[in-house]
């Protein structure tokens, strides 16, 4: 039997502000435990929360760039339960007035565009951390991060299967960074998310919906999806029914486990946070920010389509991360050609950053290095395999590369004479290389290219090389 | 000449400019009558001389000078002093010693003011007698037996009694001005958001309010113009210019209107000595000039039971933090588990009246009650005010008894927590609506206990409050009488009960 997927996803972000949403503390990662608080985010007795209006604009500027529908006042509730991470014994969160609603953001799945609502987004103060000492019959809290802002982004339940949970995240995350409100690392905990799903025959009313916690990654979202689908497919087609819960994904087994019961009922008992005052959100405010907003990844996927010609594919790519986009489009500016370019960045750009698990926005590139680059290659002056290494080295000096070229007389050899001479040398040095292309072996011709590479450093135009020794040997 | 403790901050200040008085002999006098008569009345938890000492020495080599060099203002144990023991009266805040101090309190030292700490309260400011402190019960300086009203009980206590120059009280329900009334000593309960609440250790945070408790008008309106004003750290704290309270106070109350309301008058639990006491009071009133009007608050009636649905959801809510995780007390549960600590705590911690008014706040505020009381009771609220904002418009004060009674006995209302509650009915609605409101002595009972008169005005009219305040002390001198706590006709260390009253 096959059953439609509903699913729904749950984003918690922590907005990269430089202090924390109720006090001046600061929000950066790894600082040693307890160094980043104060009497506030530590509720201390007789402290009071003041409002951080960056995570308000920034609360919005996402609210806006997901076409949602800003709140007309700016309201806090309290969310109440006892845990040691929550100093205040309650969350200053938003209940029933959040402060956007009724957004979209459309995703590709495999070439199918589709839109995916977005319920609701609203700004929260985070918990603090909890460390268990697996040796000992105690844990230890840290506070640092509590009172980060969190912006929790809650989409409809419209994804219809794990890819389509899969690109929604790729594409929420790319918009929250061409936003630069987060470092949205999933790693870090600057990004988390939770998902539900349930299942149905295609038509009929809905399941009873499981909720998943404890994903680490993108994809770990995507396969506690697919486990959950086999899971639940399995006991609807057994007759038995789903039971509406809270599982917890554990990566190691790769499976989904029932979270053992909290004790606490989850009555929150919501009210108005009386220390902090309402407030009118004023259209200009809202249209200040407006303004302000850059062009988001769909807008510049177009751009790169339309203007410079790239495939779909291309323009994807590299619309994945702002910094890519950015790179992309100045460096064209100065000069460079767009299908190279892309190229040289969806390939050597992007392998660079893999094999050194970094991400763009981590790696400083100047776009004229690009464009020197690529011009050295396009007028020969160095070969691809040339490139390549220059361009490491380029980053990790810091360097322009046609500084470097300069410097070490790179510069390929490409004068007829000296090549001349090079493949002379060769041939007088390999005859058995040469009868054996003579006889019909294909092969031989690139060990002598070879050959003559190695006797020049690395410095002769293989290209030309090809051409000067078939010459000579036909 | 008078005892230097038992001047006025105004008076002291005067001495003090023209060199007549010195703030070391001040404060060693101050904590003679403190070492005298604290162990009777056990206005304050606990009181370090040597410390106050030291700070006196620091504050007149290193300043900052003011209006208050020099003076020493004692506070309620609910204000964080940082380093001092501050713990709201209860066990769950044992030894626990803020690392800031309260916005208020640092504008009484920046203002020059020695910081005399931990005047007794009823637990977290839950009650009207001061005795459920978990510290002591403080007794009326005016009689023994009789509580000192509550819970800035202490405060009013240390006032009366010359323990203290002035003090700090909290008020949220009538906390200021009720024991003002008991003790015989002037309580002012500011509007919401004139005085800073950062550091006030919170009970309900829409309605707690810092106010002074004085000897006379005079000082009120002096430490008001110190503690008023905008602070960034309190987003409830409102952005309005301070007026100079000492001159507002001396203008004259000539075609100054007051309305005495109606369902006050006919509140059935007055005691005819108070009742009395306000009609003489309403004569006075007239004959300085001010005008007698009729106002009414028709939803008088709803608003004891709309004041303990709304303070006690946010106090439930205001006390969750105190569960032994990182400060203050955590009982000691021998490996059991989480849940173990947090209600051992808890239960350990906390009192009797704390354990009511958390129960009956969590109450208010779960699912399917929420509608039903709490949001139910914020609307009521709206309502309350509304009659305010009307009556003020055909009057500029409103003017009615303090507490329908005077001075109960220790022990007479702790049986019935209800009854206790009922006599806040006069103070009450002045939080719910967020007006200032400022008691003062009015008479005295046959029995020789003080009287209160409270005094009531719109949003931020204080200065209309210290005018007709100050003009009718002037002609009344209720506020030189004192409690007998002379040496010979009382035995302050057996604590017998006194004989009658005496002028001083």
């Amino acid at each position: 039997m096959t059953y439609e997927p509903v699913i729904g996803l749950e984003v918690h972000l922590q907005l990269n502000t430089d202090s924390k949403l109720f006090c001046g503390c600061s929000t950066t990662f790894g600082a040693a435990p307890n160094h980043q608080t104060c009497p506030v985010c530590l509720g201390l007795p007789g402290v009071l929360p003041v409002f951080n209006h960056r995570a308000f604009e920034w609360g919005i500027k996402t609210a806006l760039a997901l076409d949602c529908t800003l709140a007309q006042v700016m309201k806090f509730d309290r969310k109440q339960y006892f845990y040691p991470d929550l100093p205040k014994g309650y969350q200053i969160s938003q209940y029933d007035q959040p402060l956007a609603q009724a957004g979209c953001l459309d995703i590709d799945v495999a070439g199918q565009a589709r839109r995916i609502g977005i319920t609701r987004i609203h700004l929260e103060e985070d918990a603090g951390k909890l460390l268990h000492d697996p040796q000992a019959p105690w844990s230890y809290v840290d506070f640092n991060r509590a009172g980060v802002p969190l912006l929790e982004i809650v989409s409809e339940p419209d994804l219809r299967s794990p890819d389509e949970a899969y690109e929604y995240l790729l594409e929420l995350k790319a918009v929250l960074e061409y936003l630069d409100v987060s470092t949205c690392d999933m790693e870090k905990g600057s990004l988390r998310c939770d998902t539900n799903i349930s299942l149905r025959k295609p038509g009929e009313a809905l399941g009873a919906r499981v909720e998943i916690k404890n994903l680490n990654s993108f994809k770990a979202v995507k396969a506690s999806l697919v486990y959950e689908i086999m899971r639940q497919a399995k006991q609807l087609d057994a007759g038995e029914r789903i039971a509406q819960e809270t599982r917890l994904w554990n990566a190691k087994s790769e499976q989904t486990e029932t979270m053992r019961s909290k004790e606490e009922a989850s009555d929150y008992r919501y009210f108005p946070e009386p220390d902090l005052v309402p407030f009118t959100i004023q259209p200009r405010v809202r249209e200040a920010i407006a303004t302000q907003l850059p062009p988001l990844p769909a807008q510049r996927r177009m751009r790169l389509v339309d203007t410079y010609g790239l495939s779909a594919y291309d323009a994807q790519v590299l619309t994945q991360h702002r910094r890519l986009a950015e790179l992309f489009e100045e460096a064209v500016a100065q000069g460079a050609k767009p299908k190279p370019l892309a190229n040289w960045i969806m390939g050597e750009l992007l392998a660079y950053l893999n094999a050194r698990g970094q991400e763009p926005s981590g790696v400083t590139l100047r776009p004229e290095w690009l464009v020197h680059l690529l011009e050295a290659i396009d007028a020969g002056t160095i070969s691809g395999k040339m490139a390549k290494e220059l361009f490491v080295e380029s980053i990790e000096r810091q360097v322009d590369p046609a500084q470097v070229i300069r410097e070490s007389n790179l510069r390929q050899i490409v004068d007829d004479e000296q090549l001349d001479r090079l493949a002379d040398e060769v041939i007088a040095g390999f005859q058995k290389s040469v009868e054996d292309y003579r006889k019909g072996k294909a092969n031989a011709l690139m060990f002598l290219v070879g050959k003559c590479m190695e006797r020049s450093n690395g410095k002769a135009n293989p290209t030309q090389m090809t051409g000067i020794l078939k010459r000579k040997l036909t | 000449m008078d005892r230097l403790c038992t001047r006025t901050i105004h008076e002291l200040r005067s001495l003090m400019d023209q060199g007549a008085c010195d703030p070391q002999a001040l404060l060693e006098e101050l904590l003679e009558q403190i070492e005298r008569l604290n162990p009777t009345l056990h206005a304050y938890i606990t009181v370090d001389a040597e410390r106050l000492r030291q700070r006196l020495e620091q504050r007149l080599r290193q300043g900052p000078r003011g209006k208050l060099f020099g003076i020493p203002i004692t506070v309620k144990d609910n204000l964080c002093v940082q380093g001092e023991e501050t713990t709201c009266a209860s066990r769950i805040l044992r030894n626990f010693r803020p690392p800031y101090t309260a916005s208020a309190v640092e504008r009484l030292c920046q203002a020059g003011a020695i910081i005399v700490p931990r005047a007794n309260m009823d637990e977290f400011a839950f009650g009207s007698s001061t005795e459920s402190s978990a510290y002591g019960v403080t007794r009326n300086p005016w009689d023994l037996e009789r509580v000192p009203g509550g819970s800035s009980g202490g405060s009013a206590c240390a006032v009366a009694a010359d323990a203290a120059i002035a003090a700090l009280g909290t008020d949220t329900g009538g906390s200021i001005r009720q024991p003002a009334a008991f003790c015989g000593v002037v309580g002012l309960k500011p509007t919401y958001g004139r005085v800073s609440r950062y550091g006030l250790i919170a009970f309900a945070s829409s309605l707690d309010c810092i106010g002074p408790i004085t000897k006379d008008v005079h000082d009120c309106a002096l430490l008001l113009s110190v503690l008023a004003g905008y602070d960034p750290k309190d987003s409830t704290c409102a952005p309005v210019e301070v007026p100079d309270y000492v001159a507002a106070m001396q203008q004259p109350v000539q075609g100054l209107r007051f309305g005495v309301p109606n369902e006050y008058l006919i509140e059935a639990g007055i005691e005819p000595d108070v009742k009395a006491a306000l009609e003489e009071s309403c004569r006075a009133l007239e004959q300085l000039g001010m005008q007698r009007v009729s106002v009414s608050l028709p939803h008088t009636s709803s608003a004891v039971a709309t004041y303990y649905v709304v303070a006690t959801a946010e106090a439930s809510s205001n006390l969750a933090r105190y569960d032994g995780v990182r400060y203050g007390a955590r009982a000691a549960t021998d490996g059991g588990s989480l849940l173990d600590m947090y209600q051992r705590t808890r239960a350990d911690g906390f009192g009797t009246e704390a354990k009511r008014r958390i129960i009956l706040g969590t109450y208010v505020l779960s699912r399917g009650y929420y509608d039903a009381y709490y949001l139910k009771g914020l609307k009521v609220r709206t309502l309350i005010k509304r009659d305010f904002d009307e009556a003020l418009t055909h009057c500029d004060v409103l003017i009615c008894p303090t507490s329908p009674t005077a001075a109960f006995r220790i022990g007479e209302k702790l049986d019935d927590p209800l009854q206790m509650y009922l006599s806040d009915i006069f103070t009450i609605s002045a939080n719910l609506a967020g007006i200032p409101a400022l008691s003062m002595p009015c008479g005295l009972t046959t029995k020789g206990l003080p009287i209160g008169m409270q005094l009531m005005a719109g949003p931020f009219r204080e200065e209309t409050l210290l005018q007709a305040a100050y003009a009718y002390e002037q002609a009344t001198e209720w506020h030189r009488r004192k409690p007998d706590l002379r040496p010979q006709t009382s035995d302050f260390r057996t604590g017998k009960e006194v004989g009658g009253v005496t002028d001083v």
